[in-house]
């Protein structure tokens, strides 16, 4: 992929669309998304404030798509943006926004913030201008099949181990089944308990599902880093193994950012509807739950609360299934103050975790985090993100913090798994 | 030209052209929204998003749950706005005299009251600009203009009304070509914002409508 500015531009003047020249127009620099935005409450550093993260994106508009704008170029009002600019702007559009969106839920005029970061990035990409982090990561998934880069034996492995824990059979390549199953690199490296957890739950509701050798990872780096490109051709593998699999359901693991990209992007990013339909692991599970297909024991008196990921509760419309099942096995399930489209962000997503710099800024700003979860005197932190979960953890041992984080997934299984020991 | 001439062309001349670039300004700003248009959605959608992106142009208008201590300010001010343009008898009559329908006015101690809390408040919130500093690295000078030219004709409104300062003709005058000016602002600086609020907050709805977000 060739990169230069004067790409970069032209990527920007392209994306603008509709929406976005509506956001502009609607602008009044209120302020108001500061206060909504974890980097400007936790840092007070006015830099941080959201909408003044796409402001080259906002001045091309104006010069491009404006009668004003235009005039205001010609008499020197308004000055065309600069490379410095564009790289200036690195810092705000990726290594301090999580992309969260929190910003839109308190916008006066409703303007999609998120919306056009997305866009600002596939512009700063183009330019050549991307996070060295970010664009190795995409590269490393393009070549590997993975995002952390390991290949398709240490899953195999993974799948090995599971099959021995559970004594369940589980499938890779099966064609004609009920699921095509998708896991984040993290599932199969850090919390690999997730596979022997569905295999047990899927046994048990009768549900047929496969793994695929060509297409099981369903992290997208191409998202984060603002490649359409890169998206679309970790969107297409998963397309292919499913039409070539003959399956109907393509199923998003825990992880937000996933969610988004095969749920809700992908289609638009590869310029065709799909053969088949898109679930999060936790309306499957709802599903199973309302069908009475989910035997679990109940209840757990342990104090938990649960931290909706951005990605697929604010942004990908999955709020109320974690509550059905969390209230299903819990009779001790404490809601945050802030919840479902209002929760306050982990601070670790949109590819903000993997950028080395972010770092101290990370840690800085999971103290609203903390502050939430320390009001409510909890055990167990539970979420459906393998991003949130790593951010909850790291920021809960960092910050000496008594508290459990788990997967919700993990969580079901261990209450099915108690009532067949019994 | 003495104040009796000035008047007659605010309210004649002046009041057309001003309205003329007004509604050419506005509807070509509109235009060149729409004219960018908006990429097909291919996901499969939960929902048509229509009814969530009307609900969000209105709900937005509700002052909010979560943060009232802070828009207090902007909401009185727009409130007040609304109230005193539409409200206030002597404009209830130009209304009627310019398109023909007519509703009842407020009494106008109501009105007064108004205007001084509107006033209030939109010198809070020019405070608030120079002094929180997430709102003063965003404001730029075109944007204190347009602060300017919303505050003149509550000023004017208000002095003309009480017979303060210059005699009244004069202030009347000049209250109707501070409207003129804030008419000609609407379509060329971030006053547009009134006109496409309903557009940016409907694109936010019925995207979110569509991905079944019910906020």
């Amino acid at each position: 992929m060739t990169t230069s500015f004067e790409q970069g531009i032209n990527t920007l003047k392209r994306v603008i669309d509709a929406p976005i020249a509506s956001y502009f127009s609607s602008c009044t620099r209120c302020g108001l998304c500061a206060q909504a935005c974890v980097f400007y409450t936790e840092t007070g550093d006015a830099k941080y404030t959201p909408i003044r993260r796409v402001e080259p994106m906002r001045r091309i508009w104006e010069q491009e798509y404006t009668a004003v704008g235009k005039l205001k170029k010609l008499i020197g009002l308004s000055k065309t943006v600069t490379e410095q600019e564009l790289e200036d702007t690195v810092e705000l559009a990726f290594e301090s926004c999580t992309t969260c969106g929190r910003c839109s839920m308190v916008c006066p005029v409703g303007n999609d913030i998120v919306y056009m970061i997305r866009r600002m990035r596939e512009g700063l990409t183009a330019a050549g201008l991307g996070p060295k982090e970010l664009r190795a990561a995409a590269v490393r998934t393009l070549e590997t099949g993975s995002v952390m880069g390991f290949p398709m034996k240490t899953l195999e492995a993974q799948v090995r181990a599971a099959e021995e824990e559970t004594g369940i059979k589980i499938n890779i390549d099966e064609p004609n089944v009920d699921y095509l199953l998708l896991l984040s690199s993290a599932e199969v490296m850090q919390f690999n308990e997730i596979i022997a957890a569905l295999a047990q739950i899927f046994q048990e509701a009768k549900v047929t599902w496969t793994l695929s050798s060509t297409a099981h990872e369903a992290g997208n780096p191409g998202m984060h880093l603002g490649s359409s490109e890169i998206e679309a051709a970790m969107i297409n593998k998963i397309v292919e193994a499913a039409e070539e699999l003959n399956i109907k359901n393509v199923i998003s693991p825990e992880c937000g950012h996933a969610y988004m990209a095969i749920r809700w992007e992908g289609p638009n990013v590869i310029g065709r509807p799909y053969p088949f339909k898109v679930y999060h692991i936790i309306e499957v599970l709802d599903k199973l739950r309302e069908e009475g297909r989910m035997n679990t024991e109940c209840c757990d008196a342990e104090r938990i609360t649960f931290h909706d990921p951005c990605q697929a509760a604010r942004r990908g419309g999955v709020n109320e299934p974690q509550r059905n099942l969390l209230n299903m096995v819990s009779s001790n399930f404490i809601e945050m103050e802030d919840r479902k489209a209002c929760n306050w962000c982990c601070g670790g997503g949109g590819g903000v975790n993997s950028i080395e710099k972010s770092e101290p800024l990370m840690d800085k700003v999971f103290h609203r985090k903390r502050a939430q979860i320390e009001m409510l005197d909890v055990t167990t932190v539970v979420t459906m993100c393998a991003t949130c979960r790593n951010a909850l953890e790291e920021g809960a041992e960092k910050n000496g913090m008594d508290i459990r984080v788990m997967g919700l997934t993990e969580v079901l299984a261990n209450r099915l798994l108690k009532e067949k020991k019994s | 030209m003495n104040e009796i001439e000035l008047l007659n062309w605010a309210r004649g001349p002046g009041l057309t052209y001003a309205t003329i670039f007004m509604v050419f300004g506005l509807t070509l700003r509109v235009i060149e929204i729409l004219s960018l248009g908006r990429p097909k959605e291919l996901a499969e959608v939960r929902d048509s998003g229509v009814r969530d992106g009307w609900r969000m142009v209105i709900m937005r208008s509700l002052p909010e749950r979560r943060n009232w201590k802070r828009i207090t300010a902007a909401y009185l001010f727009h409130v007040g706005l609304l109230i005193v343009v539409f409200f206030f008898i002597p404009h209830t009559q130009f209304f009627r005299d310019v398109f023909g329908v007519f509703w009842n006015g407020w009494p106008n101690y109501i009105i007064d009251f108004v205007t001084v809390v509107s006033i209030a408040a939109m010198l809070y919130t020019l405070a608030q600009r120079l002094f929180d500093p997430a709102r003063r690295i965003l404001t730029t000078i075109p944007d204190y203009l347009a602060w300017l030219v919303t505050f003149l004709p509550f000023v004017t409104g208000y002095m003309a009304f009480h017979r303060l300062g210059v005699d009244y003709t004069l202030m009347l005058a000049l209250h109707i070509l501070s409207v003129e000016l804030l008419m000609i602002a609407l379509p060329i600086s971030k006053l547009t914002h009134a006109v496409t609020f309903a557009m940016s907050r409907w694109y936010l709805g019925s995207n979110n409508g569509r991905r079944g977000i019910h906020v």
